[in-house]
């Protein structure tokens, strides 16, 4: 049995670590309301913009529609572009994230495509690197950022965007926690390029002008949708990220008590012990005598 | 005797108001919205949104950037990327 000073030491690591988790908890709780506010008032420039390029792309197909709409027109090479955290300590969700990632690739790759990486935030490198080391295109680097900026999404989307023009993939697909509430967030994919054609919108019959024609607008809205997407990505993994990680410091914190009474109970026990066989020894002495 | 003006940016819901009247720096010139104007689409070159609150007050100007703008039956929407107030 271990001795009570090496207990002692024992439960006061644990109640450190305790500290610790208990203080992450917190700030976390207080981020996630903050990550929640901001992605709930991002909604309706996303739904507005969603209406329009619905009502929009309706009325412009064929030939005449740009390139982000229209497709490259193969669907050979398919580009993954995973959001993940930076930081750890938020349970699963970045395995879990992960994890969806693996299984479309494994779909794709099935499926005789071919398949590249677009890695957003650091915690998805290491493991999709041991899988598929050879077929990460790009990391994009997000640690700097401490809360979602459009500016980013708009250099990730421009960044996607030249790819795309410059011919280097076919259909780009984005994976990223959506999130639900604090115990769930689960992992998405949507096809992000080319964008896909909104299932028929209702038009209002009212004849709409277009200044200028139709197609413009619909060329100037495209990338700004894809930024918008992606700044949506964003805002869902800061809310995902807190969120996890404020239940699973909760459940540390628990897990960390739980293994502080055990350990106390233990300590008293064996002080009782050490007591107990001293007092013998002094009465057997005495007895002796 | 209002038009709903909304002014929308990625991060937040700026404006969601009833005016007198918006002139917006449409791409191809300047255009004012009154209540019951027709259903209209325009891009925005990147300057100020003027917003009239009442017939003949001052104007107020919004700085956008990045934006587009849609007429229609629930009033003006104006969406930009960059608001500057």
């Amino acid at each position: 049995m271990a001795s009570l000073k090496e207990l002692k030491d024992r439960i006061k690591s644990v109640k450190s670590t305790q500290k610790i988790t208990k203080a992450k908890q917190m700030v976390a709780a207080a981020k996630l309301r903050k990550a929640q506010a901001a992605a709930e008032s991002a909604r309706p420039y996303a739904e507005r913009l969603a209406g329009v390029m619905g009502s929009l792309a309706s009325k412009v197909s064929g030939d005449s529609a740009p390139l982000l709409l229209r497709g490259t027109g193969a669907s050979q090479r398919h580009l993954l572009v995973v959001v993940n955290t930076d930081k750890g300590l938020c349970g699963g969700l970045n395995s879990n994230v992960v994890k969806e990632a693996k299984k479309q690739a494994e779909r794709l790759i099935g499926q005789g495509k071919d398949v590249s990486f677009y890695l957003i935030g650091k915690k998805g490198r290491a493991p999709i690197k041991r899988d598929y080391a050879d077929r990460i295109d790009h990391h994009y680097d997000t640690s700097e950022m401490r809360n979602p900026d459009f500016a980013e999404a708009e250099k990730i989307a421009e960044e996607l965007v030249g790819k795309f023009e410059d011919g280097e993939f076919d259909v780009a697909h984005l994976i990223y926690p959506i999130f639900k509430s604090a115990l769930a967030q689960d992992p998405t994919t949507v096809q992000i390029l080319p964008v896909p054609a909104p299932e028929q919108a209702v038009t209002s019959d009212a004849a709409v002008e277009y200044e200028p024609d139709e197609e413009e607008i619909l060329a100037d809205l495209l990338p700004r949708y894809i930024r918008t997407q992606l700044f949506g990505a964003l805002l869902e993994r800061e809310a995902s990220e807190q969120g996890a990680s404020m239940t699973a410091m909760d459940n540390a914190t628990r897990n960390a008590g739980e293994l502080i009474d055990k350990l106390t109970i233990q300590y008293n026990r064996s002080r009782q012990a050490a007591i107990t066989t001293e007092l013998i020894e002094i009465i057997a002495g005495a007895e002796a005598l | 005797m209002a038009l709903h003006f909304e002014l929308v940016t990625p991060s937040k819901l700026v404006r969601s108001e009833d005016v007198h009247m918006v002139v917006v720096p449409g791409s191809e010139g300047e255009f004012g919205v009154l209540e019951g104007h027709a259903p209209f689409m325009s891009t925005i070159r990147d300057g100020a949104v003027q917003v009239y609150k009442t017939a003949g007050g001052e104007p107020e100007s919004i700085e956008v950037r990045g934006g587009f703008a849609e007429v229609g039956d629930a009033g003006l929407t104006v969406l930009a990327e960059h608001v500057e107030d």
